[in-house]
């Protein structure tokens, strides 16, 4: 699959996410403001069953970066997809970068 | 069963509290006489009453609840004779009741020395409050100088009353120390040079022989020594005398020298009749303190719901502040035991003085003595009440620590399970264990469960050393930081905030955290930056900080929708605006619901039609109601005086005047207010954070109430306030309660973890001990001057309403949400059907 182009980078506030439609996915993109990174995930929370992720909140905890479910506050790590309350659950993660500017997603 | 009770004092009402508790309801058919025209009120604080002036203060029971409770209550009316045979009293109004069990909490009277002349003009007893009128109406009379006779106690108390009247004060004391039933010579010296370095003239061994007239003042006193000394008023405090006179009228069996003779379940020689507190004598002992007369009130109670008990005694170890004095007393304080050993320790210029009494052995504590300094009062009482073995020097225990010295206070790991931790509420360590294993994670949590630490709160700091112990011992670490990017508690992060002038989370990470942050601490600073600045909550430095729902400035719902709550304040709205909530909700399909904070809740707005639906709303002049941030949120009212027939004040106008002026202030928690227009209370202004009820004189102040899943009733904090007054107290309560309180703490547990509670809340933002006052009230006017309404800011900015789309990159909406119909409004659709919908559409 391509690269699919989402947004702008200055669409999304630093420290924060969007949520963009790719291929008929809902993807989560989070902009971290500290190492200049991008992360994208899929939006859906499999605890609360609605698709809200990328209006979490992002919080470091440890070394891991991670997004909290803004229903129950359950952390998805943004590298591997794991819950870290319970390593049973995992979320999709997805390629995401910006090209001059423009933020692309692949799934 | 019918129950009468005979004396409205503190131990009569703690006795009908009891009862009431421990029946079922019906089971007891409960009357209860009063000599007082007031109902039970606090005695111990009596002193205080001089300070506030008003009765309210010191109220204990109010003849409302006492009805609401189903209790007959007559005041101003004292039983004259009870008929054993009939069971049958008989009161001086005239008033005939019928009993099954009968309580006599008769209390005591000021013994008065039979000496010549202790009936002239301005001499008073210090047992009432009407006897403090009387003292004050003398004071105004122009009385310069007053003398108290007796130096224990209440003696002391008494002098501390007539010096805050503005008499030069004297006590007259006839044996050789003061307090001498609690004190040995050396604490007794001690206080004594304290208490003249207050001013306060000190006379021992000296027994009056008669009161003649004075030549400078009304008075003068003549003592067996030939000495003489002159006054204007005279208190006597020589003591208590047990109210027994009702009880050998009756021909119950008393003592020798008084006092109605009791067995351990605080029977009389009558079986139906019982006798509780400074009227009872229990094998020869009158207990002349206000714990052991609950204990009997406690047991009595149970006694007469089939409960078998005993009353066993009590332990008269006391500590208090006397003048500003730390005293106390445990036990042997005297070693009157045969073989006792004394430790003693006096640091004349520090004005310390500390006794212990042992065993023969060294074994076993016996006693102890503190004057100026009893912050091991605690310690003490435990090896005391426990038993609990010496350490090899006990000295140790009332030396100064200082430098690197090891720890030598009392353990709590070595209290044993049955040790009573907070003797107010009789609960033991094993309780507080329990309350910790069973989920309990901080103080405030242990006393809500317990409620250990809530009545005279003297054993907080043990409690919190003993809570804090079983929580390392279930491995919990106790750790106030409050995550791992922050190495502070909240408390500490508001005073970096505001002293540092800090205004972003950037900014405040930098200086004083490390990481990126995380769920907690954002948050966190993003509403005390809020609290303190009260900046705009979308600006690109602040977004990145808000929860769940600031972020959109609505309430997310289970789908991930929102529910939008427009300001209503007060409860009140024309009938336009609410028109025009129903057509935003028609017109959006909007669940719609009545909430109790007197507001509509508009449910199923989804991220596009946020900004559309508060377009229309703000239009129509609506503003935001803020029921998505932790911040200030309803200020609920009754309709008041303006319409009721039984209103005493215009409630709706001041609930208004309050929303408006703290709305959208952002606070540690949720923060909900109610305005009642009388003591009918029909807002239930006793369930909130902040309650207003009218009375005749103006407003009282109710503080730190909460519904929820642990409802607490609010506590009374002010009386018979004018509008200034109370607008001026919520300020500094509400900014004192921003500056000092946890994360997600509501105001009840933020009281409950001060230490000193309520007291020491009315101290700082009444008395203003910590000179706070001001301060507070500046900051809260800052706070009030940068409000804005968020959405009508959002409204205005193009760029921040881009967010308020499900997809950056597509108009389509989220196809997971489904929604069905019930009772004519929409709902989320569940899982199943869900499926059904998915399986028809296919």
């Amino acid at each position: 699959m391509s690269w699919t182009s989402v947004c702008k980078l200055n669409d999304i506030a630093p420290d924060t996410g969007i949520c963009a439609l790719v291929a008929g996915e809902q993807v989560a993109v989070f902009r971290q403001a500290s190492t200049d990174r991008l992360f994208a995930v899929g939006n859906y929370d499999p605890v609360g069953n609605a698709n809200v992720l990328s209006r979490g909140l992002l919080a470091q905890l440890g070394d891991k970066f991670t997004v909290a479910s803004p229903l129950y506050k359950q952390h998805y790590c943004l590298n591997s997809g794991v819950c870290l309350e319970n390593s049973e659950l995992s979320i999709p993660v997805y390629e995401v970068h910006s090209r001059d500017g423009v933020v692309e997603v692949r799934i | 069963m019918r129950v009468v009770v005979v004396g409205n004092g503190m131990v009569g009402h703690h006795f009908v509290e009891a009862l009431l508790d421990r029946a079922a309801p019906g089971q007891i058919e409960l009357s209860v006489f009063g000599a007082e025209a007031l109902p039970a009120y606090d005695r111990v604080h009596l002193s205080e009453y001089f300070q506030t002036k008003s009765a309210s203060q010191l109220m204990l029971a109010d003849a409302a609840t006492y009805q609401e409770r189903g209790v007959k209550l007559y005041l101003n009316d004292a039983v004259e004779s009870i008929d054993t045979v009939a069971k049958t009293v008989k009161s001086s109004a005239g008033v005939a009741v019928e009993y099954d069990q009968l309580v006599l909490a008769t209390g005591s009277y000021p013994f008065v020395p039979p000496i010549i002349g202790n009936d002239r003009e301005n001499t008073f007893v210090y047992r009432t409050i009407d006897d403090l009128e009387k003292i004050t109406a003398a004071a105004e009379k122009g009385a310069k100088v007053g003398v108290v006779i007796g130096g224990g106690l209440l003696g002391l108390e008494a002098a501390k009353a007539l010096k805050d009247l503005g008499m030069q004060a004297h006590v007259v004391e006839f044996a050789p120390r003061l307090m001498a039933v609690q004190l040995d010579q050396g604490g007794g010296d001690l206080l004594k040079q304290k208490i003249e370095d207050l001013g306060v003239g000190v006379h021992l061994s000296k027994a009056t022989s008669q009161i003649v007239d004075g030549e400078a003042h009304l008075h003068r006193l003549e003592f067996s020594d030939g000495t003489s000394l002159e006054t204007d008023l005279i208190l006597f405090s020589a003591g208590i005398r047990p109210e027994d006179s009702l009880a050998r009228e009756t021909g119950l069996e008393l003592g020798e020298r008084g006092g109605i003779k009791i067995d351990n379940q605080c029977r009389t020689s009558d079986a139906s009749i019982y006798a509780i507190g400074e009227c009872a004598l229990w094998e020869g002992r009158i207990f002349g303190l206000v714990a052991p007369g609950y204990t009997m009130a406690k047991a009595a109670a149970d006694q007469i719901v089939g409960t078998p008990t005993e009353f066993t005694g009590a332990d008269m170890s006391t500590k208090l502040k006397l003048m500003g004095v730390d005293v106390a007393s445990i036990g042997d304080a005297q070693a009157q035991t045969a073989g006792a050993r004394v430790y003693t320790y006096y640091n004349q210029p520090d004005e310390v003085y500390k006794k212990l009494v042992v065993s023969q052995d060294n074994k076993t504590l016996l006693g102890a003595v503190l004057v100026g300094d009893t912050e091991d009062y605690g310690t003490l009482l435990q090896y005391k009440l426990n038993a609990i073995a010496l350490p090899e020097f006990p000295e140790a225990l009332i030396l100064p620590h200082r430098g690197d010295d090891a720890q030598t206070g009392l353990g709590v790991a070595a209290l044993p399970e049955t040790a009573q931790i907070c003797s107010c509420h009789s609960v033991s360590k094993g309780d507080v264990r329990q309350a910790v294993q069973g989920g309990c994670c901080s103080v405030g949590d242990v006393k809500g469960a317990t409620k250990a630490g809530t009545g005279c709160g003297g054993c907080v700091p043990l409690l919190t050393n003993l809570v804090n112990h079983e929580l390392e011992e279930l491995g919990v670490e106790v750790s106030r930081d409050i995550c791992e990017h922050f190495p502070h508690t909240r408390q500490e992060l508001y005073h970096l905030v505001r002293i540092g002038e800090v205004k972003s989370f950037a900014e405040m990470l930098h200086k004083h955290g490390k990481g990126d942050g995380c769920e907690i601490c954002k948050p966190a600073i993003g509403s005390i930056l809020s609290s303190c600045w009260n900046d705009y909550v979308l600006d690109d430095k602040h977004i990145s900080l808000q929860d769940t729902n600031d972020i959109y400035l609505g309430n997310m719902q289970k789908d991930g929708t929102y529910s939008v709550v427009p300001r209503i304040a007060g409860g009140e709205i024309t009938p336009d605006k609410l028109i025009v909530l129903g057509e935003v909700a028609r017109d959006f399909d909007l669940y719609t619901k009545i909430t109790g904070g007197q507001r509509v809740d508009l449910f199923g707005a989804q991220l596009h039609q946020l900004p559309q639906i508060w377009n229309r709303l703000v239009q129509a002049g609506f503003e935001t109601g803020h029921a998505y941030g932790k911040s200030v949120r309803t200020v609920k009212s009754c309709v008041g005086s303006t319409w009721c027939r039984y209103g005493v004040d215009d409630s709706v106008g001041l609930a208004i005047d309050i929303e408006n002026r703290y709305k959208g202030v952002r606070a540690p928690h949720k923060i909900k207010f109610a305005v009642s227009g009388c003591t009918r209370e029909c807002a239930e202004a006793q369930s909130k954070d902040f309650g207003v009820i009218a009375t005749e004189n103006g407003w009282n102040l109710y503080v730190c109430g909460n519904g929820g899943m642990k409802p607490r009733h609010a506590d009374l904090f002010a009386t018979d306030l004018d509008r200034d007054t109370l607008i001026r107290y919520i300020d500094r309560l509400m900014m004192f309660y921003i500056r000092t309180a946890d994360r997600l703490q509501r105001t009840s547990v933020w009281m409950d973890n001060l230490e000193g509670g309520l007291d020491y809340l009315r101290e700082v933002i009444i008395e203003d001990s910590l000179g706070l006052g001001e301060q507070l009230e500046a900051e809260m006017a800052l706070n009030i001057s940068n409000y804005q309404c968020e959405w009508a800011t959002t409204l205005d900015n193009p760029e921040r309403l881009k967010r308020f789309s499900h997809f950056i990159n597509s108009d389509e909406t989220d196809a997971n949400l489904t929604f069905v119909k019930e009772r004519e409004q929409i709902r989320p659709a569940t899982p199943e059907e869900k499926l059904q919908l998915i399986a028809k559409a296919s």
